[in-house]
């Protein structure tokens, strides 16, 4: 397996703090990556770090040649104004294949036929003329992720994509995660608070606060001091 | 009929038409996108900067147009960053800022000329208002937001719907940002004496909602926007001047009847849906 994404070393920082200290990660192909911890550990900055938005201010981010081609799908967190927007289905999807369009001011028939099998793998399809508002969430977090596979297929960054869902949803969302990367071979980069639910389905598991606290497997991620303070197995005066 | 051809036969009235249809049009368009994003306040703050730039002006006597259009910019400017940044306290912000440009026109007005029905009309409009330069300023806006709409039609909908997507796929998110903020004051500054700064961000808001209230699409939103912003105008127009009615407030109850309207179609679409599923 290659390496998509390769950091060594990377900070990432603001005006007068530091977010992300001394990271040294690497996201293969097909690879299921998850990054776990508390609010304001640098999870978010990392992302941006990633999606090219921020510049590390030292170490060296490494994207594969065949990354930078095809680009990375973001599902960034939902924002309150999007839950009542007026908008289709297919043009939301459609917006996913932007980042190609560069300057050239209309989608051609090749992207609206990528738009189409997006939603055809989530299974959205019979809801393209639907109204996004009028969908529940699960529905519109499905309808956000076809956007994303509409702008890349390799790899997927997904931010805190559970926020908001009702537990049914959740367990269709993992499940149709854990479909994409296995089936289609889509990398996934996840933020997330739900350890519980990722510990069985992550190849790899980055527990950050600032630092690395932990960078490993899952099951050795359950035996780490760590983890079994974050899964909340361990003894918690430690 | 008749009427309609009685006024056509004033060239004031003329003016007032084409350029009220092209400013109702740009304000409707750059509405959409202001009002789906949270930004409606930015509106009507830059209305109240625009009445206080504009009697400023007035009372200093310098060219009002000149002077209150760089001022407006720059408020949006303003306006724009206080709103991106702190979420949470920027719509009383924004309230503080329209309170103070106001009272800056009115003292501005009262120490010089006194209050006359000039600071009436600014506030409330004026069917006189448009001479032909502002005409020929409103068609070059309305060619610049129109081509916006239609060259960068995808951008703007990714822009709107979804900032931190379309940063990521490469768009220049700030810049469209400031571009609609810019073009929404200098449609505020050519609307305002016209239709009254207190009446304009009506045309910002009212045809966006009305809208949203039948079509499911962004694109029916913004056509529909567009369209209903020019007929509401029309009919306002012409009962301003059957019934001798203040031009601005006249168009904005038209803008009401037809928010009604359509809330009364969005409900009478639901129960027929409803209906048939129970069949």
């Amino acid at each position: 397996m290659s390496a998509l994404i390769t950091c060594s070393h990377v900070d990432f920082g603001y005006e007068n703090h530091d977010a992300v200290v001394d990271l040294s990660m690497e996201v293969e192909e097909g690879d299921y990556f998850c990054v776990v911890g508390v609010n304001g550990s640098g999870k978010s900055t990392l992302v941006k770090g990633l999606l090219g938005l921020l510049k590390p201010t030292a170490g060296t981010i490494t994207v594969a040649e065949e990354l930078k081609r095809t680009g990375i799908g973001y599902l960034p967190q939902q924002t309150r104004s999007q839950r009542d927007f007026p908008a289709t289905v297919c043009e939301v999807v459609l917006s996913g294949a932007l980042s190609r369009r560069g300057s050239r001011p209309f989608y051609s028939s090749a992207e609206k036929r990528m738009a189409t099998s997006a939603m055809e793998k989530l299974g959205i399809q019979s809801l393209q003329n639907h109204c996004y508002r009028e969908l529940s969430g699960g529905q519109q977090q499905r309808v956000l992720i076809a956007r994303a596979l509409c702008a890349a297929r390799k790899m997927l960054i997904l931010d805190e994509p559970i926020t908001g869902l009702d537990p049914w949803a959740i367990q269709d969302f993992y499940g149709l995660i854990r479909h994409l990367n296995r089936e289609e071979g889509v990398a996934i980069f996840m933020v997330t608070h739900d350890v519980a639910n990722v510990v069985s389905q992550a190849d790899k598991i980055l527990h950050l606060q600032q630092k690395a606290l932990f960078y490993g497997t899952p099951s050795e991620y359950e035996k780490s001091p760590q983890g079994r303070k974050f899964l909340g197995g361990g003894d918690l005066w430690e | 009929m008749g009427v309609i051809m009685e006024m056509l036969s004033y060239p004031f009235l003329v003016r007032a038409f084409v350029g009220g249809i092209l400013i109702s049009i740009c304000a409707a368009l750059l509405g959409v996108s202001l009002v789906l994003k949270r930004y409606s306040m930015i509106g009507d703050g830059l209305s109240h900067v625009s009445f206080g730039a504009l009697s400023v002006a007035v009372a200093a006597g310098w060219a009002p147009l000149f002077v209150s259009m760089p001022v407006v910019v720059l408020a949006a400017f303003f306006l724009l960053r206080i709103t991106e940044n702190g979420k949470v306290k920027s719509d009383a912000a924004i309230a503080m800022i329209s309170a103070s440009a106001l009272a800056t026109g009115i003292v501005a007005t009262s120490l010089t000329t006194g209050m006359t029905t000039d600071v009436s009309s600014y506030m409330f409009g004026s069917i006189l208002a448009m001479s032909p330069r502002d005409v020929k300023l409103s068609a070059m806006l309305s060619a610049v937001v129109l081509g916006l709409f239609v060259f960068c039609y995808n951008k703007i909908f990714a822009v709107t719907f979804d900032e931190s997507f379309a940063r990521a796929a490469g768009v220049n998110v700030s810049f469209y940002n400031i571009l609609i903020a810019v073009l929404t004051a200098v449609t505020i500054v050519l609307g305002m004496r016209m239709m009254g700064a207190m009446l304009i961000s009506s045309l910002i808001i009212f045809p966006t909602l009305t809208s949203m209230r039948v079509f499911k699409s962004f694109r029916g939103v913004v056509l529909s926007s567009g369209i209903v912003a020019a007929v509401c105008f029309c009919i306002g127009m012409t009962a301003s001047y059957r019934f001798s009615t203040p031009a601005g407030a006249s168009v904005v109850l038209v803008n009401l009847a037809a928010f009604s309207g359509f809330w009364a179609a969005e409900k009478g679409i639901q129960r027929k849906n409803k209906g048939e599923r129970r069949l």
